[in-house]
């Protein structure tokens, strides 16, 4: 996996010329390439151990255990967390929330960002500008971004509320209405995140050899047929880097939900991600909390596994 | 320590080649053969609308289109944080904030809202705090990615390719799962480690390190800068080596300098992610001083909520513009960056 790429030192026997043998033997240990390599290291591992690996054990042990984060012990309860999850209702609500939430803005982002790839893949002047134009929202606070948002959907003074009565159509509810408050939070995540699959599709489209086109009009492919016949198919790992990216990101989609519907309307809009916040750090439940992240964890795990697995064949086969 | 003699020459070779690169367009970041940038794509391209003569007026309509839905939220938020209390009140409402269309007389300054906003909340405290984690986050960050990639790619160690496989592992584990056991370890364990080891309490709930400390390890950052470092030119760095120089030496005074295309584009998605942190920050602390920029604004909207738009979009100015700016002077790095971790998949 790693290629052999090291460089090869020169022989340190010279350096020990001019100093004591016992300096040269401390020198030698501290410059032997093995010490250097724990050295630079041992920084990001040791980190990760405390903040990453340990972590993760440890969040098995608390799933495992009931702890209201008051009492001196956790009780080992075995898998009674998974149960109670498993057999309410509000728990399966939150997972087709997670579902709903995750197609809508996953498949949003994917197709709208495909569309201004295409569009910005033409030979138009300003399309350097409109790419950095949709990109930007991307690297803005997901807060702050939903505060705006939610001044637009308000249905009193919104701008929403008045494009619509441009055409004559009343404003519906939008967050205080859990079906429509679904669509809003698919909105801004879809408004915020397009410009990234836009970027990633753009890079892709340029890697496409143009001969290929050129051999798709001499056999007389029209528009459509070339991007069916050479575009899409040429995207390939393109597609699923984009799709695998922004379902990973969906998951963690925690600000938006937080600060434009606090999850509800009844639940409406709670995820799974915001459902381990409320667990842990609102209700103090830390075994259930534990245990969705658990679940959490392992959603997330299988996307990427299958990712892997999906990616690899492919180079296989290339 | 023997010093190389002629490393500043080796130096310069090296910056020779860091220059010529660039001009052919060869150095990171964005090896994507074909697609150095838009400009390529000025050779003739048979996209989709090319041929067709009305295509054209469509591309444009649909771009301005296009750049407008990316647009008007922003612009509503920047001329929102400009309205007055009736302004915000009106129906229909106010695209142009009576606060512009005044700009140039003497008595209208219309930077009430901000003025309020500031005060509503300690805002200079938010900007310390989040300078100093985004500060501190960033450069461990860096830190971290430079020395693993450097060991990962030049150095030797017995079964490297294991302690690669943890990196790997640690990239699958999001912050967001290990949220909750990692504020039980910063809260308690180690207050209780540090009270039978030394005799006193530390504890991380409410501090700096605290916030930014579980995030400056990265795989990620690792497995970008170690492709960007094994595509320098080896024989430049063979070269430096068989001079004499140490390993830290090579790192710090080639391979970094080499490498400063990728490492701006990776300090600023860091920065970017540091500065932007919500769901950790928010709850590791625990009084308002310490909050960031983040916590703070999502505060001040759960209170002053929807009643007084002007003054919450005013506070969110606070913490989007300055990131706007960033962005405007920095785009081309974030952008290409993005886009040749993604091709080179």
């Amino acid at each position: 996996m790693v290629p052999q790429t090291e460089l090869s030192a020169p022989g340190s026997a010279t350096v020990a010329t001019t100093v004591t043998p016992r300096q040269s033997a401390v020198r030698r240990v501290f410059r032997s390439e093995h010490t250097l390599f724990l050295l630079f290291v041992l920084p990001n591992l040791v980190l990760f151990s405390i903040f990453t690996y340990w972590p993760l054990i440890y969040n098995v042990y608390l799933s495992l255990s009931t702890w209201n984060f008051l009492t001196p012990d956790k009780p080992f309860v075995g898998l009674d967390n998974f149960r109670f999850l498993f057999s309410s209702a509000e728990f399966w609500g939150v997972m087709r929330s997670t579902a709903i939430y995750t197609v809508g803005a996953v498949g949003g982002s994917v197709l709208l960002g495909l569309s201004a790839a295409l569009l910005l893949n033409q030979k138009l002047r300003f399309r350097t500008g409109v790419r950095a134009m949709i990109f930007a929202p991307t690297l803005l606070s997901g807060v702050a971004i939903s505060i705006v948002w939610f001044y637009i959907f308000d249905p009193r003074v919104g701008l929403f509320r008045e494009m619509l009565s441009w055409i004559g159509v009343a404003s519906p509810p939008w967050l205080g209405d859990p079906d429509w408050a679904m669509v809003s939070v698919i909105i801004v995540y879809v408004w915020k995140n397009l410009g990234f699959a836009a970027v990633i599709y753009l890079a892709g489209l340029q890697g496409i050899p143009k001969d290929l086109y050129e051999a798709a009009k001499v056999d007389g492919a029209n528009a459509i047929q070339r991007f069916r016949d050479v575009t899409w198919p040429q995207l390939g790992s393109i597609h699923f880097f984009v799709m695998v990216t922004s379902i990973l990101g969906t998951l963690q989609s925690f600000d938006i939900i937080r600060t434009l519907t606090g999850g509800g309307p009844v639940d409406a809009t709670t995820n799974l991600i915001y459902y381990t916040y409320e667990q842990s750090f609102i209700n103090s439940n830390a075994g259930r909390g534990a245990a969705s992240a658990m679940i959490l964890f392992a959603v997330m795990l299988v996307v990427t596994i299958v990712q892997y697995r999906i990616s690899e064949r492919r180079t296989h086969y290339a | 320590m023997p010093r190389p003699t002629s490393l500043r020459g080796l130096r310069r070779l090296a910056g020779d080649h860091v220059d010529r690169s660039r001009q052919l367009g060869v150095v990171a970041p964005a090896p994507v053969p074909g697609s150095r940038s838009l400009d390529a794509l000025e050779r003739p391209n048979r996209g989709l609308m090319t041929r067709i003569p009305f295509g054209k007026i469509v591309g444009y309509i649909l771009m301005t289109l296009l750049a407008a839905v990316m647009a008007i939220p922003l612009y509503w938020m920047l001329s929102g944080a400009f309205k007055e209390y009736a302004e915000i009140r009106a129906i229909p409402p106010v695209w142009v904030p009576d606060a512009w269309r005044n700009a140039f007389s003497p008595d209208a300054l219309g930077f009430g809202n901000f003025v309020e906003a500031w005060n509503a909340a300690p805002f200079g405290r938010f900007y310390l705090n989040t300078l100093i984690i985004t500060a501190a986050g960033t450069a461990g960050e860096l830190f971290n990615a430079c020395l693993t990639a450097y060991a990962f790619a030049f150095l030797r160690f017995p079964k490297k390719d294991l302690i690669f496989v943890l990196l790997l592992v640690a990239l699958m584990i999001p912050g967001e799962v290990t949220t909750l056991p990692n504020y039980i370890f910063i809260g308690s364990t180690i207050r209780e480690i540090s009270s039978s080891l030394l005799g006193f309490e530390i504890t991380g709930i409410n501090t700096y390190w605290g916030i930014f400390l579980p995030a400056v390890s990265t795989a990620y950052g690792t497995f970008l800068l170690r492709q960007a470092f094994l595509s320098l030119p080896r024989e430049v760095l063979e070269a430096a080596r068989l001079e004499g120089a140490s390993h830290i030496r090579l790192l710090w005074d080639m391979v970094i300098p080499m490498s400063k295309p990728i490492l701006i584009t990776y300090g600023l998605i860091s920065a970017v992610a540091h500065w932007n942190a919500y769901l950790w920050p928010l709850v590791v602390t625990r009084t308002i001083e310490m909050r960031p920029l983040t916590v703070g604004i999502s505060y001040l909207f759960d209170t002053e909520g929807n009643t007084n738009y002007g003054v919450v979009m005013a506070a969110t100015c606070f913490v989007v513009l300055p990131l706007i700016l960033v962005y405007i002077w920095a785009q081309r790095f974030i952008i290409d960056g993005i886009a040749a971790g993604a091709t080179k998949g």
